[in-house]
Formats: structure tokens, sequence, C-alpha cells
């Protein structure tokens, strides 16, 4: 692909819209694409999308593929796989940009092994090479613990990016570009592992992914009850609860609600560490947030490392006070 | 059922993030002195999918670690905990691989080790995290994988698997042969046991050369890379934590939300 060209966004779309994370892939492939002097395109592949293409170019794309096919109605790998390929081989990109989401993380290897390339998964900062043009790929490697940078001359050069890491340009309604339609010959028999039925968790009140306030509980919580006292503190905030995963192996709550690397990423305005030690593998899903406070009786715990404002203490009776001064603060 | 789990030695990812460090020098991260590697978390857990569907079905278990120096009791967890045999891809020429050359080698390995229904890995390992590995794994041996599951149900020569989502998790139906990447909420691996131990000590793990595998010196390891490592680096953090006090808990507690109140925090 001596003659590859331009910067591919795969949107990420859920329930028939764009994902949040794909005005962020866009916001982050047009500076890309304009710091290589090259088109900004988007593939939009489902059933039904076609729709979306006018929004994702008001977002920032200068062209839209679309795979319009019932067979991408649900997440089937080998079709999807297949629809991937077809779109990359029309545009032969230089860079694919996926989001590090259930679907991103799974495609975007599957096409860089397919095509002979390579792909840093969950990257958190990218940027052209002024010498080489080649994409400087940051991602987060030991658990948070350290960054690496990667580049590969293979073409097209892909990532997937970590939610909430890049931010989505303002979205501009009079924006024009071009819809592209194309046939991938999807064909039933390509799909090996068949998609049955989705089981969703339902969430009551907030989303986590979404809440100005999260309240992490860790292991120190010991026991579902102690959960119960930090869903009463965010509904002071309107916020939600987040966890570590120990608090997920245990079974105290649902494992949609674990923060981390292998969990949600949250950047809320505020977020309220309960008796968690911050390991880095956690702090990968929140430090992001605006501002952290921790609870936790070792003084020695990480998690002093990484908040703004902290109290030594047992949360059993760190909690109950919080709780009822910040009533009367917020009446 | 013939199984296989790819199984990776890794610095003990849940070592205090203050012993953390990487030499500049080499671009390469210094073990904590004193603490000793583990098998990957999600590893772990991939064997016991293994046991449970063994524990269900019968079958046999194979191990395959890709490495150097590797520790021989950590690489026997999985035989202590009741896998049946273990194959090392132990050579200078496999280290500092990227995730295309060790799943090269490792699906080189799986031909060579030939009948196998299912292949579990790890949903990504505790020291890169990339999660590759075992979609590279299938793709090269042009098999199905299902990533992120949690939980894996047998019957007639299909597999019902369950795929985390971010809102809950999917259903899917796979043939064998095919590959799984599991993540934790599968549950906790099982203890070794005492037992199990033992047995494991006896057990002499195969020794595969890349010669063995018939793998070119250039396809593996450093050699074999595809994507370059630049730069490794640890973010600066600024401990800029102000720690609020008061007579006991209970009042640092108070003191606490008026201070988040006063700096316009809430
Ligand atoms: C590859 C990999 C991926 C991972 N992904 C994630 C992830 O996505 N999310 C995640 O959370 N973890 C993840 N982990 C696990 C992670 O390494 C830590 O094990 C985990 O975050 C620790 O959870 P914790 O802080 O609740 O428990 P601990 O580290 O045990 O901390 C408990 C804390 O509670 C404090 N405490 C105890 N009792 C009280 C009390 N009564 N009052 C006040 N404080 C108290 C203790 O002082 C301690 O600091 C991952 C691990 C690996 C290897």
């Amino acid at each position: 692909m001596a003659d590859s060209k331009g910067v591919l966004v795969f949107a990420d779309i859920v329930e028939g819209k764009l994902a949040g994370i794909t005005t962020e892939l866009l916001g982050c492939g047009r500076q890309l694409a304009d710091g290589l002097g090259e088109d900004l395109s988007v593939a939009l592949l489902g059933s039904g999308v076609k729709g979306l293409a006018e929004e994702a170019i008001a977002w920032g794309a200068d062209k839209a593929y679309v795979v319009d096919d019932p067979l991408l109605q649900d997440y089937q790998a080998e079709a999807y796989l297949a629809a991937a390929q077809k779109v990359t081989e029309e545009i032969s990109p230089k860079v694919i940009l996926y989001g590090q989401t259930p679907v991103g993380r799974d495609l975007a290897p599957r096409l860089a092994f397919r095509l002979g390339t390579a792909v840093s998964t969950d990257c958190v900062e990218l940027a052209i090479d002024p010498d080489t043009k080649l994409l400087l790929q940051t991602r987060s490697v030991y658990g948070g613990n350290a960054r690496a940078v990667f580049t590969s001359d293979r073409m097209p050069q892909i990532v997937t990016v970590r939610s909430k890491s890049m931010s989505p340009l303002p979205k501009d309604d009079s924006r024009k570009g071009e819809v592209i339609e194309v046939a991938a010959g999807l064909d039933p028999s390509m799909i090996k592992a068949k998609f049955v039925q989705k089981v969703k968790e339902e969430v009551v009140g907030v989303k986590l992914e979404d809440a100005p306030v999260v309240i992490g509980g860790g292991r120190g919580m010991g026991a579902p009850e102690g959960f119960q006292q930090l869903e009463a503190l965010a509904r002071l905030f309107k916020g939600a609860v987040g966890s570590t995963r120990p608090a997920v192996d245990n079974g105290w709550i649902p494992s949609t609600t674990q923060v981390g690397l292998t969990g949600k990423i949250v950047t809320p305005d505020l977020y309220i560490a309960v008796a968690l030690s911050g390991s880095s593998q956690h702090m990968a899903g929140c430090s992001g947030s605006k501002t952290i406070v921790a609870i936790n009786k070792d003084p020695e715990a990480n998690i002093f490392r990484e908040a703004d404002y902290g109290i030594v203490g047992d949360w059993k009776q760190a909690l109950p006070a919080f709780t009822q001064k910040l009533k009367e603060l917020l009446a | 059922m013939e199984m296989i789990v790819c199984a990776k030695q890794v610095p003990d990812p849940e070592a205090p993030p203050a012993t953390f460090k990487v030499d500049p020098s080499t671009n390469k991260v210094v073990p904590p002195p004193g603490v000793p590697p583990v098998i990957s978390t999600f590893d772990e857990i991939a064997v016991e999918a293994a046991l449970r569907v063994k524990d269900g079905k019968g079958g046999k278990i194979t191990v395959l670690s890709l490495g150097n120096n590797l520790v021989r009791d950590v690489v026997k967890k999985p035989l202590a905990m009741g896998a049946d045999q273990l194959v090392l891809l132990e050579d200078q020429a496999y280290e500092d691989g990227d995730s295309w050359s060790t799943a090269y080698a490792l699906a080189m390995a799986v031909k060579k080790i030939g009948q196998f229904d299912i292949i579990f890995c790890g949903r990504q390992a505790a020291d890169w995290d990339a999660g590759q590995v075992g979609i590279g794994i299938a793709e090269i041996l042009g098999i199905p994988v299902v990533t992120l599951v949690k939980k894996v149900d047998v019957a007639d020569g299909k597999l019902t698997v369950e795929r985390m989502v971010a809102d809950g998790h999917e259903i899917v139906e796979v043939p064998t042969p095919c590959v799984l990447t599991i993540t934790n909420e599968f549950g906790e691996p099982r203890y070794a046991p005492l037992k199990g131990i033992m047995k494991a000590a006896k057990i002499q793990p195969t020794v595969w050369k890349p010669a063995d595998i018939e793998v070119d010196a250039s396809q593996i390891g450093a050699q074999g890379r595809r994507a370059k490592l630049g730069k490794l680096f640890q973010p600066v953090k600024v401990g800029k934590c102000e720690i609020i006090e008061g007579e006991d808990v209970a009042e640092a507690a108070a003191n606490l939300a008026v201070k988040l109140r006063e700096a316009k925090v809430i």
C-alpha cells in the first residue's frame, strides 16, 4: 500500500446511534488528517445506519463510507471483519482509528492480523511524527504504571483509542461531505461465531459513564451493605456508584460498575474513592476525574498519591458524618 | 475435549505501584526486587475455564508458555491447578516480541500439538495489556475466536458462551475448534491443592526451540516485531493530596465536606 492516504475512523454505533467515542475519534482523526494534509473518512457498519452519515460529517469527516447490511444488525465478528476489510481496501488509508470498546478491541486486532499489519490498542495520545510522518501511538501499559510509544511502518497503521482521552470538535451541521455506499458482499455462511441474544443489565438511576459525581467503593467496604451507604451518598449528588475488581469478584455489586483498565472509564467532576487502595489498574479508569477524594484507613495507600483531598480513617466512621454534613451543605 | 491454554509469566501486576520502575537506558521494566513473577491474571482464569470444562466433560489440558528463563515454580502453577502437560517455548529468540510475533510462535506450536478443540487465552496480558494474542492465534490458524468470555457451556461439539459488553453480555454460539479469550468475570481461579503441587513437581515440561516448531528466527521475538517500541516511560505524578484532619474521623469527614464546598468542588 505504497499509495495509502488519509485517516479512516470506524464509527462505534450503539443502539442505532453514534456513540460518544465516535465523536472523539472524529475530533482526533480530523487533527491527524489535517496534519497529513489528507482526508478524514468515516466507516459506518451496521443495519439501518445510512442516516448517521450526515451526523458523522458534521463531527468532522470529509467522506462517509456506509456498509448497510442486515447481517450487520448485531456484532458478529466475521461479517464485521469482511465489511471492514472491504472498506479498508477501497480507501487504502494510512491510519485507522477504532474505539477501545467491546467492538473495537475485538475487531481492530482481527483486521490488523488479516492485513498483516500491527495495531496498538488502548491509545491515550496520538500524533504525527514531523520527520517520518508516521503515527506516534502512545498507549498505557503495565496496568497504567507506564506509557509506551509505538510506531509501525506497515500500512495501514491501526490503533484503538481509550474513551474520553480525545476531545470531539464542535458539531458543525453545515459541513458538507460525500456519502459512499459500499456493497460488502456479505453472506451468512461466513459467520461462524453466531450472535444469539443480548442480555442487558438494567441500571437504575444515572449511567456511570455520564455521572458528574462517582463514588467508588473497594475491597475495604467488606460487604454489599457498605455499597448501600455509597448508593445513598451518590443519590445526594445525582451521581453513580463505581467499584474495584475485588468488590465485583466478591459479588457485592454488578460487574458493570467496575471502573478501571478492564472496566469503565469515568471522568466525573468528582470521584470519591472509598476503601480502595488506588491500584494503577483502577486509576486507569478514573485518573481523568477533575477532583479525586480519598477515604482510606491506611495513610500509606497509593490512593493518597493520586487524590487531591483525603481523610485517613475507617469509612464506617467517616461516611455517616460526611453524608450528614453534605446534606446540610447541599440543602 | 482436547484443550490448550496459553499462559504467560509476567512481573506481579499487583505489586505496589510505588515499586514499579522503568530503566530508560534499556526501555525495559525493572522487576521489583524480592517480588516473584506470576502467571498473568487472566491467563490463570483461562486455566480455570479449561479445568471447568474438564470437570464436566473430561479431557486433556496442555499449557503453552512462551518466554525465556521461565521460573519453573511459576509456569508449573497451571499443572498444580490440574492441567495435564506443559510445553514451554523457551529460547532467547522468543524474547521481546510483539503481539504478532508472539501469536505466530504460539500458533505454530499449536499446529505441532495438532489435535485440539478449544484454545483458551486470557483477555489481555497483565504486562503489555494489548489483548491481541488470542485473536492473532485464531486469525493465523483460520479458526473462529470469541473475546471477553465470562461463561462457557459445551454441548454436542458446539460451545455456547457469554461475551461481556459494556451494559451486560451477549450469548454467542461458536463451533470447535476455536479460541476463547477469558475475562475476570468468569470467576476466581481455584487454589492449587498440595497434592497438585506435588504432582506438578514431578512433571517435566517439554521445551520447544524455534526449530522444533519450524519457525524462522526472523519471524519471532524481537526480530519478528511489526510494532516498534520507541519509548517506555512512567507518567509523572504530582503528589498533592491535602489531608483533612479533625478531632476524630467523623469530624475530619465533616471538615472534608466543608473543604469541598469551599473549594467549589460541590
Ligand atoms: C490486568 C489487570 C487488570 C485489572 N483491572 C482492574 C480494573 O479494571 N479495575 C480495578 O479496580 N482493578 C483491576 N485490577 C485489580 C487491581 O490490580 C487491584 O487488585 C484492585 O484494584 C484492588 O482493589 P481494591 O483497591 O478495592 O482492594 P485493595 O487493594 O485490597 O485495597 C483495599 C483498601 O481498602 C482500605 N480499607 C480496608 N478497610 C477499610 C476501612 N474499614 N475503612 C477505610 N479503608 C479501608 C485498605 O487500606 C486498602 O487500601 C486489575 C488487575 C490486573 C492484573
